[in-house]
């Protein structure tokens, strides 16, 4: 019979990367070896991994239950120099990952705008990066995975229908929020490099269609591609933006004393923003109008090829430590969605109403999405994505977000569940209409419900 | 669950034909709620259908706040039928007379057993169920004739002196569980608690309260005085001297 915890001392208030809503579980680091005790001792409010918190909803929250936090273990890395793969613990975040891979010519296959990630949330997520285009989510990289089951057995998956592999456990793991098991570790494929530079081509782009001719007409062309648009930008200016498409530089695209050391890489962050912000954030109308104008202004007209670091690509934010704190004490919450080729019309209603509701929102990323895989919750399919940031607190925000959420799920576009934190469990049912088919494999192999999250139980995913 | 918009799933309204906590349940219902549960002692006069809509299941429950028993069993079969409980709302209360209370210390006590103990007894409960799932909001509604007694109704006073003092308490005593009180003040209420009764200076209505109450909510405030400006002007009062303090025109 599993048991309240509410041990005075014990429970802790965890919230996301978006610091809304935090409620109060009891937090277990464990080492891989503690896994299967920790995993016997739920409560009755079940379990939950957590990685490095950056989820910007409550998935890797579990009110009133567990939380259970896998150390990183870096010496759980092997990486197989013949066959192009490395196999890593579950706690390992690709921030580590990268200092050991990049040095020796290899990249990780998929990497999100953060390096803060866990192999585990990588994969509970399926996130995606600026090559979805072209290679997919993380998850069509993976080439095995071992996850631990709620009654403490350790089961061996693989992608592909085999005697004794149990693959649609494997894809219903792959995107499915860690609601199945515990990651322990996970073999991948990667990517050689000869450097670590990236040879980056920017576009400065005037308006929306020109922002979107040029990313169908350059997509084939780059391995990596993302835009960034000035929701501010009102008239003829709606969706200005700039494209940036990016590839591995080779060694002759450095400059001599780069060449020296090809595959020189450092993380570090730069700066920090202060623990004290004032309670309601410096993101206004007025700073991020200054903002997106020195940014769009930056990329110089027409086409711009230079060299960047991988962390100045890829990771750009992360540069600034605890940058979650602008959004002052309410927190924010990014809204990702997803609609499919076709639906561009809709695409640019959702970014024309944004506009006009004059949101302070700087981060904006507008992607294409290659084909999805074969995950029943698994985020991506093919077409446009586009992710914002916003604060909490503008009044007003619901209704929008509402009627936007209307124009996507109309549109058979879905939402992505790792940035979620205000969908209802009908919307999660419109968008991923193989929920059921998720939770025939989810029942299967946790029949007592022993793993659960905020997010489980605001969208009704498990019960 | 709440949503990072703080919408709540499922809302609970203890005094479930209050004109001020069903405001309160206007503002806080939003698409994204799943389960309405009007508890009150005369479960035919809850006018469920008020709050009638596609998607929204409203439940009327019997309760009586005096049968201060019965609050637990009622707290943990609510969060067993609906699931985890976001939001809270303890509305019940009397008024009463106080030239009659004079002569039925009876009826006083009666009036602050439902006031006092039944509050203290239903926060408890339901503090209960939220600290176990980890999170909650609970809004307790308290009055200004609790922050400073008046002698034209001292027994509602007191006891609301009483449940405020408790609530800010127990506020405290959830803090680091996830469970957020709220506790309000609000001035004199046009409402059908006090139809026919002399209006007092910065009256207000309902509907005012619950725009506040659910502000200040959302901004995680511990305490809401609605008019805002009750706040101010009790800050003065407080330190009145009685002589004077018991002739002022205060309604």
């Amino acid at each position: 019979m599993r048991t309240d915890d509410t041990t005075p001392g014990r429970r802790r208030l965890l919230a996301g990367w978006g610091r809304a809503n935090p409620t109060a579980a009891t937090v277990r680091d464990v080492e891989p070896d503690e896994l299967a005790a920790a995993v016997k001792d739920l409560p009755a409010r079940g379990g939950i991994a957590r990685g490095l918190g950056r989820s910007y909803g409550d998935p890797a929250q579990n009110a009133g239950g567990h939380v259970l936090r896998l150390a990183p273990a870096n010496d759980h890395v092997a990486i197989d120099d013949d066959a192009g793969t490395v196999t890593a613990g579950g706690g390992v975040g690709i921030d580590d990952l990268l200092a050991i891979l990049v040095p020796r010519g290899w990249f990780v296959p998929v990497t999100p705008g953060t390096r803060f990630v866990t192999i585990g949330g990588a994969i509970a997520s399926d996130i995606h990066g600026k090559n979805h285009h072209r290679e997919g989510s993380f998850g069509n990289h993976v080439t095995r995975l071992r996850l631990m089951l709620a009654d403490g057995t350790v089961v061996d998956l693989a992608p592909e229908p085999a005697p004794g592999n149990d693959h649609e456990l494997f894809w219903a793991t792959v995107g499915g929020m860690g609601l199945t098991g515990v990651i322990v570790d996970a073999t991948f494929r990667l990517i050689p490099i000869e450097t670590s530079r990236m040879s980056v081509e920017t576009h400065r782009l005037g308006h929306l269609d020109d922002v979107m001719d040029r990313m169908v007409e350059s997509d084939a062309d780059f391995r990596y591609s993302v835009a960034w648009i000035d929701l501010l930008a009102r008239g003829k200016h709606l969706g200005r933006g700039v494209l940036t498409n990016g590839e591995h530089a080779v060694p002759d695209q450095l400059s001599p004393t780069a060449a020296s050391d090809p595959l020189a890489y450092d993380g570090r962050q730069l700066v920090a923003v202060p623990p004290v912000v004032p309670p309601t954030g410096v993101i206004n109308r007025l700073s991020v109008t200054a903002f997106n104008e020195v940014w769009y202004r930056r990329a110089r007209t027409g086409r711009h090829v230079g060299v960047e670091s991988i962390p100045a690509y890829f990771h750009p934010l992360d540069l600034v430590g605890g940058w979650n704190r602008v959004y002052g004490r309410s927190g924010f919450l990014q809204y990702q969605f997803v609609v499919p080729f076709g639906a561009e019309a809709v695409l640019r209603t959702v970014i024309e109403r944004i506009s006009a509701a004059r949101l302070p929102i700087f981060l904006t990323v507008l992607k294409r999405f290659g084909a999805g895989n074969r995950g029943p919750l698994s985020f991506p399919m093919g077409g446009w994505t586009l992710a914002i940031d916003v604060a909490t607190d503008r009044s007003g925000l619901a209704p929008l977000l509402r009627s936007l959420d209307d124009l996507v799920l109309g549109a058979g576009g879905r939402h992505y569940l790792t940035k979620d934190f205000h969908m209802t469990p009908a919307d999660v049912r419109r968008g991923y209409p193989r929920l059921d088919e998720w939770r025939a494999v989810r029942d299967r192999v946790d029949p007592g419900g022993a793993w659960a999250s905020d997010l489980s139980r605001r969208l009704e995913l498990t019960d | 669950m709440q949503n990072a918009l703080d919408e709540a799933q499922t809302i609970v309204l203890l005094g479930g034909t209050s004109e001020i906590g069903r405001a309160i349940v206007d503002e806080l219902v939003s698409s994204s709620t799943r389960t309405l549960v009007l508890a009150c002692r005369r479960p035919d006069e809850a006018g469920a259908e008020r709050f009638a809509r596609d998607g929204l299941n409203v439940v009327v429950e019997p309760f009586d706040a005096a049968a201060t028993e019965t609050h637990e069993g009622f707290a943990r079969r609510l969060a067993a039928e609906h699931g985890d409980l976001d939001v809270v709302v303890l509305a019940f209360g009397v008024l009463g007379e106080q030239t009659e209370f004079d002569d039925d210390p009876g009826a006083a006590a009666a009036a602050v057993h439902v006031n006092y103990t039944g509050g203290v007894a239903a926060s408890l409960a339901f503090a209960g169920v939220m600290r176990r799932q980890g999170h909650g909001r609970l809004v307790v509604l308290s009055s200004v004739a609790g922050e400073r007694v008046r002698a034209a109704n001292f027994v509602y006073g007191s006891s609301k002196a009483g449940l405020d003092a408790f609530a800010q308490g127990l506020g405290d005593s959830l803090a680091g569980t996830g469970v957020q009180v709220t506790v309000v003040r609000p001035g004199f209420v046009h409402s059908r608690m006090t139809r026919g009764m002399k209006s007092a200076p910065f009256s207000t209505t309902p509907r005012v309260v619950a725009e506040l109450t659910v502000a200040g909510m959302r901004k995680g405030k511990h305490t809401v005085w609605t008019p805002g400006i009750l706040r101010y002007v009790f800050s003065v009062l407080r330190h009145v001297p009685r002589p004077i303090f018991r002739r002022l025109p205060l309604g």
